[in-house]
């Protein structure tokens, strides 16, 4: 893959780090770039867009001198189409966007949807519509769970720490080449560019088993001698076709959704209050709530880890808990996590408040502020 | 019972004469009467025959008509978006560069939607083979103006010709391929009117993939009477009058080096 320009001792020095179980300070692109070569990845296939540019850099200092690849593209859309060739001859493969990047990119998520190709993106979302800003938000949760021209059959982890960054990403590879659906790890600019401490591990050394590639397209064998050749097609002619592939891909989804949901819940009978948030704002969500708990507040925490498959049931029984619990969602969107709660929670009759600031980070202070003030409104009315 | 779901007329045609990287359970093949694609295709075939690479090659094909090439061969393939199967065949070669990657596509997938990926693929000199049939127009859409569509050509976007002064003049697509690509690559245009000329550069293509050095592009020009609305006679003189007139049938870039646009 490449010239070879593998220097022994810098990926002894680079192996030890992971063996050593090192405790490190870097930035959030930088444990991505770490995560993806502890993970086994083969080959990334990138386009710059800030603010995800440094996981490429780190990555293409870092492959060499692991045997790994590194491409870059014309375009997002180019660099998506090349980790579906990658991944057909069985190779693990990934990339990295933000924002019209992560638009371009859906292109080729929707053919990976199709088709069962495994992949791995990470989203470092920066502020949109358009090309807005590349600090930060959480305004691409939309787009990575449901875009594209189909059903959205794709896992997406929110983060919220470096060391989730590292985890995530390393778990990310094994869902997509288990599962065979596009997986995501979905951070934004804020943890792509602060400096926090995470440990770094291999994998295996914690008992974790990497799911190995397997070629779909050129397995092994002389096709039509020693195997039928395979043909993969995307179109189909009929309404019927695509339907009976369709069925078959939403059971697979389906009886994969109970396997890889995951979130944190703090809840009790007496939570009077459910503070709802994912990814970074969920840190500042339960920062609030312990904050709040401390001034004898009854308020509670639920946070998606798997924004797609959504974790709807946990949700309802943590709601149902106590029928006179209140919600209040907490987003850097207008309403995007809002809307798949209200979704969740067709049927209920409990009160839901929202803090949305699209664009914008949120603090601690910001939520228990929020709290404090819709218990005035509440006192009011 | 075939896939399209169009009645069984006969029995598939196995014939001694096809290559034998050709699956013949899916003879009769898919395209139209007097469409090039089956001629492209078949010297294709014969050129992997030929060269002992079937389990090798690693086959995309666009979307427009070309799609209907995916279960053509005996080697393995994939039917990608329209203008994206250069990257796919990127990707692939580079994971694992003892793939042989053959992209096929046709003139709108490789010079309009998906031009920014011609360009960079033969720009870095990538280790693939490209063919594109240039038929002068969309057939799968229903015949509308493409990039190569001739000058006062008409077709459903252009009922009334195709005006140079607002839609420009037919692509010369070899010609800037062979103007950006490194040294190594290897750039031609073949006609699906010369077969033994189409054999031989498919297979020079192939070859310079093989022997690793540089990017291969082959631009094919082809026949659609469907959508020129032409009779066999018609199609014929089209393909070897005007086409031929503006697209110039040659070799531009080889190993051993050839002036641009040399007839050989």
């Amino acid at each position: 893959m490449g010239r070879k320009i593998a220097n022994i001792q810098l990926s002894e020095e680079y192996e030890g780090v992971l063996r050593k179980e090192q405790r490190s300070f870097m930035t959030g692109n930088e444990v991505v770039a770490w995560a993806a070569l502890a993970a086994k990845a083969d080959f990334m296939y990138g386009y710059p867009i800030t603010p995800q540019n440094e996981i490429m850099h780190y990555w293409a200092r870092l492959a060499p001198h692991f045997g790994r690849g590194f491409l870059q593209t014309e375009d997002e859309m180019s660099a998506g189409f090349a980790m579906l060739g990658g991944a057909l001859v069985g190779k693990k493969t990934f990339s990295a966007t933000a924002g019209p990047g992560n638009v371009l990119m859906q292109e080729p998520i929707s053919m990976a949807e199709m088709m069962r190709i495994p992949g791995v993106w990470i989203i470092q979302q920066r502020g949109g519509p358009s090309t807005a800003t590349v600090i930060y938000s959480q305004q691409e949760l939309r787009l990575t769970t449901t875009g594209g021209n189909g059903e959205g059959l794709r896992i997406v982890y929110s983060t919220a720490s470096h060391q989730e960054l590292f985890e995530y990403t390393i778990k990310a590879f094994n869902t997509a080449w288990q599962y065979r659906f596009p997986t995501f790890v979905l951070g934004d600019g804020y943890q792509a560019k602060m400096r926090e401490a995470v440990t770094l591990f291999r994998p295996e050394a914690r008992g974790w088993r990497l799911i190995p590639a397997e070629p779909i397209l050129r397995p092994p064998g002389v096709p039509a001698r020693d195997r039928d050749p395979v043909h993969l097609r995307n179109t189909f002619n009929i309404e019927e076709e695509l339907y009976d592939r369709l069925v078959d891909q939403l059971a697979a989804y389906d009886r994969m959704t109970a396997e890889v949901i995951e979130w944190e819940a703090e809840v009790s009978p007496e939570t009077e209050l459910l503070l709802v948030a994912h990814g970074i704002v969920a840190r500042a969500a339960k920062q609030a709530q312990e904050n709040l708990n401390r001034q004898g507040k009854k308020v509670g925490y639920f946070r998606p880890i798997t924004v797609r498959p959504f974790p709807g049931s946990a949700l309802r029984q943590a709601v149902a808990a106590n029928p006179n619990l209140r919600l209040l969602v907490v987003e850097s969107a207008h309403g995007q996590l809002l809307a798949l709660v209200k979704a969740e929670l067709y049927g209920f009759t409990n009160p839901l408040d929202s803090l949305l600031r699209p664009g914008v980070g949120i603090t601690a202070e910001e939520i228990e502020e929020a709290v404090t003030q819709h218990g005035q409104k509440e006192a009011v009315s | 019972m075939r896939e399209s779901g169009r009645m069984v007329i006969r029995e598939p045609l196995v014939n001694e004469n096809m290559p034998l990287s050709w699956r013949k359970e899916t003879k009769p093949h898919r395209f139209c009467p007097g469409c090039g694609h089956g001629i492209a295709l078949k010297a294709l075939g014969e050129v992997v025959d030929e060269l002992g690479i079937l389990d090798q090659v690693l086959y995309g094909c666009d979307i427009g008509c070309s799609l209907l090439s995916w279960d053509f061969f005996n080697f393995d393939s994939i039917q990608t978006h329209h203008g994206r199967t250069i990257p796919v065949i990127v990707g692939a070669k580079r994971a694992r560069p003892e793939t042989v990657g053959i992209a096929y596509m046709g003139d709108g997938g490789g010079y309009a939607i998906g031009a920014q990926h011609l360009v960079n693929a033969a720009q870095r000199g990538e280790q693939i083979t490209a063919i594109l049939a240039n038929n002068t127009l969309y057939a799968m859409t229903g015949g509308q103006m493409a990039p190569t569509t001739l000058p006062g050509q008409k077709t459903g976007t252009s009922p009334y010709g195709r005006e140079v002064t607002k839609t420009g003049l037919p692509l010369q697509g070899p010609e800037l391929v062979a103007a950006i690509a490194p040294e190594g690559s290897y750039v031609a245009r073949a006609t699906v009117g010369e077969y033994q000329q189409l054999k031989k550069y498919l297979k020079k293509a192939l070859d310079n993939q093989i022997a690793g050095r540089g990017f291969s592009f082959v631009e094919v020009l082809s026949t659609c009477p469907t959508n020129w609305r032409t009779n066999a006679k018609q199609t014929w003189a089209f393909l070897q009058g005007e086409m031929a007139r503006h697209f110039k049938v040659g070799e531009f870039r080889a190993a051993e080096t050839i002036p641009a646009g040399e007839e050989r």
